[in-house]
């Protein structure tokens, strides 16, 4: 409930017109009222297109229902049916691990690149204002147009990569085959994933090299600690909460990650790349699953919900340590 | 280690240590800049120059560089795809700047509306006790974590029984609603930051709280609502599965223009860079602006305690 009664002894704030009190308007718009007429609109705009759909969803996911073929005789109830098809359905775990076989090297390259660079740009140079503005650049531009262009270079012929790797550097004779390989595809789209956001990687480091305060190190310079032992003690305590956080956010976006795989590969060549969230589109909106779509989202769902669970857990217990 | 210097971990520069330090940062700078550099580059080419082995790399150095490419952007230069310069210009225009109006429409009408509710949301959330405030808070958060492509299928359904596909209002009703929970938590943070002396003080004066909302709060606001727009704008800007899903013909930004450029079998690339130098124009100078706020923005103002100058 709003809370109407405000304190009256706070300081008078000095308005050229402030000689006389004035009469103020609009006193039937109580703080109450103004509560509800604030809040109401995001309320309802949440409720009706991310509550009520996801709602819908859940209801979906426990029938049998396509939009092209069932549109006349509606959705028909089968209780856990589609949930049981998917779980026992061994390419629906294969698509987890090909998914968690994204997420874990993308992340990780990023987290260990990401503080690397924080590192290097943790001291004062000419020109590092502007370095680090052109870095943030790639983590703002569009997937599409990103897994475009690098469809672009990666083009097993005449793509700018294989004539560094192949005419240039003699590393390979035929080139890489980035995109067509059923081995390298991944690889590709981690890549693509490693040059958008190892600079968001870089910034959340950045900002927590930059709390750790100066003193803390010249202390353990006069007590001669070596190296290792301030990054141990000193270094990485006190950033460790912050990169978490950091490493929380890319991994719910990377197993979320749709564009750039979509773009980039397809999900080819053959399933290669058929991340979790391309099946799901695959199944919604090619083969028109609707039903069993929606249950593989609400598996989705789950998953990174108990996923960011653990993550957190494991935050508060460094903020409880730290 | 034995050194006694004041500020040893800055300060402490050998020569081995600066190689590696402008090597490892010129090895950075490359990897992450050459994308972009290749993308200028090629949307100055000509068609034929686009695919050479071994390809150009400086223009006026290496190859003489065309504006021919921009010029197809915006208008019909060669409906067959063939560009050379002796094509004859036509001045239709193509489609592109369609697309380009309904990306700012579409992108600007959300960011402006999820902006202004957002905003009155978080000062709700700040200034008055709400029954369940925190868990309010953590349902707006939630409604933000949900994979997109999890609710594709009810919002696609939705949006066809409620006759909102192929329209700006559908879509640009979705960008709001994916973008107040952001401007929620960043507002209510910086709300939270303010005094509320600032407006207290002017009710006692006499203004009522609308009056004191207007006069006060809102002008010393507006840089926060600024920065939080551009936020909302560019994620609206680069959105691509539901638009490319729900506006397939009317209504449609930029990026399933481009995506449809891979359908056909020939790409012209030297085209496609040059939209994509367009499209990414904005965005480029939108991250220039909010730099400084840009990891409490990406982060959803989870990381809030420090902000970090990045400008010198």
């Amino acid at each position: 409930m709003p809370d109407t009664t405000l304190p009256r002894d706070s300081a008078s704030l000095a308005r050229p017109d402030s000689s006389g009190r004035l009469r103020p308007r609009y006193t039937w718009l109580t703080d109450r009222r103004l509560a509800w007429l604030f809040l109401s609109p995001t309320m309802i705009l949440l409720l009706l297109i991310a509550i009520f759909p996801l709602i819908w969803s859940l209801y979906l996911s426990f029938t049998q229902y396509s939009v092209i073929q069932d549109a006349a005789t509606g959705p028909r109830w089968i209780g856990l049916g589609n949930y049981a098809q998917l779980l026992s359905d061994k390419d629906v775990w294969n698509r987890f691990t090909l998914t968690a076989s994204f997420v874990v090297p993308a992340v990780g390259i990023e987290l260990l690149l990401g503080f690397a660079l924080a590192l290097l740009l943790n001291r004062n140079f000419k020109g590092r204002g502007g370095l680090m503005t052109l870095m943030l650049i790639p983590m703002m531009l569009s997937p599409v147009v990103v897994a475009l262009f690098w469809y672009f270079m990666m083009r097993a012929d005449v793509g700018i990569l294989n004539y560094f790797i192949r005419d240039l550097l003699h590393l390979s004779e035929r080139g890489v085959f980035w995109l067509t390989s059923l081995k390298v595809a991944m690889w590709s789209v981690v890549l693509v994933d490693v040059w958008m956001w190892t600079p968001f990687m870089m910034l959340i480091s950045l900002a927590g090299l930059s709390a750790v305060p100066k003193y803390l190190y010249e202390a353990a310079d006069v007590d001669r600690a070596s190296a290792w032992f301030k990054f141990r003690h000193i270094t990485l305590p006190i950033i460790a909460p912050l990169v978490l956080i950091g490493v929380l956010f890319r991994t719910m976006d990377a197993y979320k990650l749709f564009d750039t795989v979509y773009v980039l590969t397809g999900g080819g060549p053959g399933r290669a790349t058929q991340v979790l969230s391309v099946y799901l589109y695959q199944l919604a909106f090619r083969e028109f699953s609707t039903g069993k779509g929606s249950a593989l989202g609400y598996i989705m769902l789950i998953v990174i919900i108990a996923l960011a669970n653990l993550l957190i857990r494991v935050l508060n217990r460094l903020r409880a340590e730290g | 280690m034995a050194t006694i210097a004041p500020k040893p971990l800055t300060q402490r520069r050998s020569i081995a240590g600066g190689v590696l330090f402008w090597l490892g940062l010129t090895i950075a700078f490359v990897f992450f800049m050459f994308p972009l550099y290749w993308l200028i580059v090629t949307s100055l080419k000509q068609r034929s120059e686009v695919t050479l082995l071994p390809p150009t790399f400086v223009p006026f150095v290496d190859f003489e560089p065309t504006t021919i490419n921009y010029l197809a952007v915006f208008t019909r230069v060669s409906e067959l795809g063939t560009i050379t310069s002796d094509t004859k210009p036509n001045t239709e225009l193509s489609t592109f700047p369609l697309h380009l109006l309904n990306s700012v429409v579409v992108g600007g009408g959300a960011t402006i509306l999820a902006v202004i509710l957002g905003t009155l949301a978080a000062y709700t959330f700040s200034r008055f006790k709400i029954k369940g405030e925190a868990d309010l808070m953590f349902f707006i958060l939630s409604t933000r974590m949900l994979p997109p492509i999890v609710v594709l299928i009810p919002i696609f359904l939705m949006f066809t029984y409620a006759n909102l596909r192929e329209s700006y209002l559908g879509i640009t009703l979705l960008y709001i609603t994916t973008g107040l929970p952001f401007v929620v938590w960043m507002m209510k943070g910086f709300f939270d930051e303010i005094p509320r002396e600032y407006e207290e003080a002017a009710m006692t004066d006499g203004y009522s709280r609308i009056e004191a909302i207007w006069k006060i709060v809102l002008p010393e606001a507006l840089p926060a609502m600024l920065a939080t727009a551009v936020f909302v704008l560019i994620t609206a800007w680069n959105e691509f599965v539901f638009v490319q899903l729900l506006n397939p013909s009317r209504a449609t930004t930029v990026p399933p223009f481009l995506y449809a450029i891979i359908g056909y079998g020939q790409i012209e690339w030297g085209r496609m860079a040059a939209t994509s130098v367009v499209f990414l124009l904005p965005v480029v100078i939108f991250t220039f602006l909010v730099r400084n706020h840009l990891l409490r923005g990406v982060t959803f103002g989870a990381v809030r305690r420090k902000r970090l100058e990045i400008s010198n």
